[in-house]
């Protein structure tokens, strides 16, 4: 069944969209990872405009990490300072990235930003998830192999402007959140992702947080993030569309139970490698697709269109 | 007194040889969710006083016009090993859809001052902008453009498809594409003959989304606060109201 979506202006099949959005959903679930970084993509290879296809996926981005952050709102588990700070920072860089995005899109030249830096995000995420898991599988298999330390004091801690952090138990200064926080405003904006990815490992490796609140404080920021990038797009570029996010939604939300089912009685550990990989193949194919002389040198914009 | 005027006006008048009078099976196509496409059927008749000539040779075109649009047409290079996007050249007006059916080759019955002066072929449909000086190969892209679009079925050279019967009754389909804009669609036909237009006739299909993706075009580009916020709360909703709605069957 096609379905006509209204701002993208193209036809695609509903059940495509479905699939796209419960698969990504059922990887979301067992691995509780936000998934836009492969939805974005995805959409690409099925021939939505990158545009929209960034900006409906912060979209469905929004509607993945709502009930999270209310459960973990419920359950205290959100540094609710650091949150705020992160947010600012947030804030200031998706109106930066979302200004960047307009700039780019009226010089031609978005679909092969937008390329590029999931070439580069995806090959970093995906390798580092690989070296992860595949540590985790040694460590499981080998239990005297070290571990790592849980808080060490680094060069972040010692810049002015300091403030006290009580739930996460620090007493540091607010640029290195703050700048983090523009770094994940960015990358949503242009990426049309939550930036959890980014997020959670700057927060337990450069701010030293402790790990019980890094998941609860980092979806309260990626979701007011998502939530006013999604805004932003919607005000400025006109490129969120409505149909495309509910198919992908819908298929996402469905899709998310089932993985947690999954999750639960499958090793997720060992189908981390295979997460790892999948993320490593879509940046494989993007980074092909730029590099391979295309068979068409030639492409079509139409001003005010996608 | 009055009687002679019009009398001597009508004298005056060439006499008319041959008209076209033509209709569409519809004139309304609704782009709805579930659109996949849509055929137009095109029909009718050449009119004549006398009979027809036996020496000349008849022929009628058949071109249906989507909303011209103004376009930028990108050339990518290879750069630092990627392909990007570097020179490019604009367009002030190409056919969102343009479709030409003829009865036979499109060069054969058609003279050039006749397709100068009526802009029939696709090539003479799109009006380019002036090309920078810089710019290689400019005719290239224009080439590029038709090119594209004719792989995406959004332009279409019918060649001997219309079919005309007895030299007076003629017909075609022409099929409108999934991936259409709304607007205002042109439906020219062209009556030639010896490969100049002797009568043309203009009518219009009127190629609207329906209700509610009208509804949901118009709200993003006027009120795009509005549709922000509509597109955060079915986020909302969809997203806490699902996991409500499991952990309530799970318990």
């Amino acid at each position: 069944m096609q379905i006509y979506l209204p701002i993208a202006e193209v036809s695609v099949n509903a059940f495509t969209l479905l699939g796209v959005g419960g698969g990504v959903g059922v990887l979301s679930g067992m691995f509780g990872v936000g998934g836009g970084f492969l939805i974005t993509p995805l959409l690409f290879f099925i021939g939505v405009p990158p545009t929209v296809a960034v900006a409906t996926g912060v979209n469905q981005v929004v509607a993945s990490s709502i009930s999270g952050v209310l459960a973990h709102l419920k359950r205290k588990t959100v540094d609710i300072h650091m949150g705020l700070v992160l947010l600012i920072g947030g804030l200031i860089g998706s109106t930066v990235g979302v200004w960047f995005f307009s700039l780019m899109q009226r010089l031609g030249q978005i679909d092969l930003i937008v390329q590029l830096s999931y070439v580069i995000f995806l090959g970093i995420i995906g390798a580092l998830m690989l070296q992860e898991s595949l540590r985790a599988l040694r460590r499981s298999r080998d239990p005297r192999a070290p571990r790592r330390k849980l808080h060490t004091h680094t060069w972040v801690h010692n810049l002015p402007f300091k403030m006290k952090f009580r739930a996460s138990g620090l007493y540091i200064s607010v640029f290195p959140p703050l700048l983090v926080g523009v770094g994940v405003g960015i990358l949503a904006a242009i990426m049309g992702v939550g930036g959890g990815f980014i997020l959670v490992p700057a927060m337990i490796y450069l701010l030293g947080m402790p790990t019980k609140v890094v998941i609860g404080t980092s979806l309260f920021q990626v979701t007011f993030v998502a939530a006013f990038t999604t805004m932003m797009h919607a005000l400025f570029n006109q490129s969120v569309d409505v149909m495309l996010a509910l198919f992908l939604i819908l298929g996402g939300v469905i899709g998310a139970q089932i993985g947690t089912l999954l999750g639960v009685k499958l090793k997720a550990e060992q189908l981390r490698i295979l997460l790892a990989l999948l993320v490593l193949a879509v940046c494989a194919k993007i980074a092909f697709d730029l590099l391979w002389t295309p068979s068409e040198l030639y492409s079509i914009t139409v001003p005010g269109r996608f | 007194m009055r009687l002679w005027l019009v009398l001597l006006l009508f004298l005056a008048l060439p006499a008319r040889g041959e008209e076209v009078i033509a209709g569409l099976s519809q004139n309304r196509v609704s782009l709805t969710v579930n659109f996949e496409g849509s055929e137009i059927l095109i029909y009718g008749a050449i009119r004549r006083e006398a009979p027809a000539p036996r020496d000349s040779r008849l022929d009628v075109i058949v071109a249906i016009e989507g909303p011209p649009m103004p376009a930028v047409i990108w050339r990518k290079e290879r750069r630092v090993g990627i392909w990007v996007n570097t020179q490019s050249q604009e367009v002030r007006a190409a056919p969102s859809f343009y479709a030409v059916a003829t009865t036979a080759p499109l060069s054969d019955i058609l003279s050039l001052d006749a397709d100068l002066t009526y802009r029939i072929s696709t090539r003479l449909a799109i009006f380019e902008a002036r090309t920078p000086g810089d710019l290689q190969d400019p005719a290239a892209f224009t080439e590029a453009l038709i090119r594209i679009r004719q792989d995406e079925d959004l332009y279409q050279q019918l060649d001997d498809a219309v079919s005309l019967e007895r030299e007076t009754l003629f017909s075609t389909r022409i099929t409108l594409p999934k991936n259409i804009v709304e607007g205002s669609y042109a439906a020219r036909i062209y009556l030639l003959r010896d490969g100049e237009v002797i009568d043309d006739f203009e009518t219009f299909i009127d190629v609207r989304k329906a209700v509610l993706e009208r509804w949901l075009y118009s709200l993003a580009y006027d009120r795009p606060a509005i549709y922000g916020v509509l597109a955060l709360a079915i986020a909302t909703f969809f997203g806490w109201g699902a996991s409500a709605l499991f952990r309530l069957i799970r318990n």
